[in-house]
């Protein structure tokens, strides 16, 4: 059991599993499922700055912030304990096009030739980790939701909104992974 | 001069109905928001621990599925791999027939209150915002979710992307009246 645990789980396993979390915090809680809010509960309870987007009452959704920290030890306990070393196997002819740009590692979920602290004071590790994270929490507020928030939780509802919002995240990553991306991992 | 007054009058007049707009804390916390809390109930903080215990299963599976890969998602936008879509398009179904089923026997939380979602309205925050954090999701391989898993693996630069998100979120507040909605 454990070893069939320690393989990278397929699609049709973690796919329901993740859908399962819908109905699961509703049930539990009424909670409507969603983490990108998770770092406008951080604004609003360490830094609100007297903004009135920031003004209210955050301990109502404290159930998030213990949410995404239970997201944080999760990762812990499933690289620890139940990881297996071999590396991450990805398209070869993805992996064709990144060792162009000196990715080679693939031993873990980040590509670590890119993504690591030295890195952090190059043009491009900037770009990647700083600015590339400014956008993930500016645009996933403005959009007024992530991922789970809008393509899971939204669609799941039937909200034409959240299609919207889902298509529009979908052409950001078509258009930065193919025509930007590039000139960024060229530098 | 007369015009600078108008146009200061017109200024407060729009704040003011902002305000009125907001008047309940409830309202405030779901602008521009999907998840909220809707329970009217109130708990002792280790009811909460409910939701810790789910977002630790969550994280693992957002690990042994390989969604928090930035490699994943490079294959995800170059269309290289069915895995991610097949893991969205999956959930969401699930999703679906969940929300359906609830809807349909009008079930309850095991508190006994009734199960509510707010629907959502449609704003052009959802195009251009979406458009943004696209950008963001195809650059560091994370949407927020994944960002505090990778974290837990040991990635500990993730953290810099995590307060610069932080950040982002917080400079969204700051300028949030002065943007296209």
């Amino acid at each position: 059991m454990i070893e069939f645990l320690k393989q990278p789980w397929p699609w049709y396993v973690a796919g329901p599993l993740i859908g399962l979390t819908v109905p699961l915090l509703l049930i539990i809680g009424n909670k409507s499922f969603g983490i990108s809010s998770s770092l406008r509960h951080i604004c609003a309870s360490c830094i609100p700055a007297n903004i009135p987007f920031f003004k209210y009452d955050w301990r109502k959704e404290v159930w998030n912030l213990f949410f995404v920290f239970g997201i944080f030890l999760g990762g812990a306990i499933a690289i620890n304990l139940l990881s297996t070393p071999a590396p991450i196997e990805v398209n070869p002819n993805l992996a064709q096009e990144l060792a162009g740009y000196g990715i080679t590692n693939y031993d873990n979920l980040i590509p670590e030739d890119i993504i690591n602290w030295q890195s952090l004071f190059t043009l491009k590790g900037f770009i990647l980790m700083v600015i590339g994270g400014f956008l993930v929490g500016f645009g996933t507020r403005y959009a007024g939701g992530c991922t789970s928030g809008h393509a899971i939780m939204g669609l799941s509802n039937l909200q034409l909104p959240s299609l919207i919002a889902t298509i529009c995240f979908m052409i950001g990553g078509f258009i930065m992974a193919n025509l930007i991306l590039p000139i960024i991992l060229s530098l | 001069m007369k015009n600078i007054d108008n146009k200061n009058i017109g200024i407060e007049e729009k704040l003011s109905t902002f305000n009125s707009q907001l008047s309940t804390d409830k309202e405030l916390r779901e602008l521009d928001a999907m998840c909220v809390n809707e329970s009217r109930l109130e708990h002792k903080w280790y009811h909460n621990l409910k939701y810790l215990l789910i977002g630790i299963l969550f994280g693992i599976v957002f690990v042994k599925s390989e969604v928090i890969s930035w490699f994943r998602i490079q294959e995800m936008f170059h269309l290289q791999s069915f895995h991610m879509y097949g893991i969205i398009g999956s959930a969401v179904i699930t999703g679906m027939v969940s929300i359906f089923l609830i809807k349909k026997f009008n079930l309850k939380t095991i508190y006994g209150e009734p199960i509510k979602i707010t629907p959502k309205t449609f704003n052009k925050g959802q195009i251009y915002g979406g458009l943004i954090f696209g950008f963001g999701w195809a650059m560091t391989g994370a949407c927020p979710g994944p960002l505090f898993a990778q974290i837990g693996t040991g990635a500990t630069v993730v953290a810099v992307t995590l307060l610069s998100a932080i950040a982002g979120t917080w400079v969204y507040g700051l300028i949030r009246e002065r943007l296209p909605h």
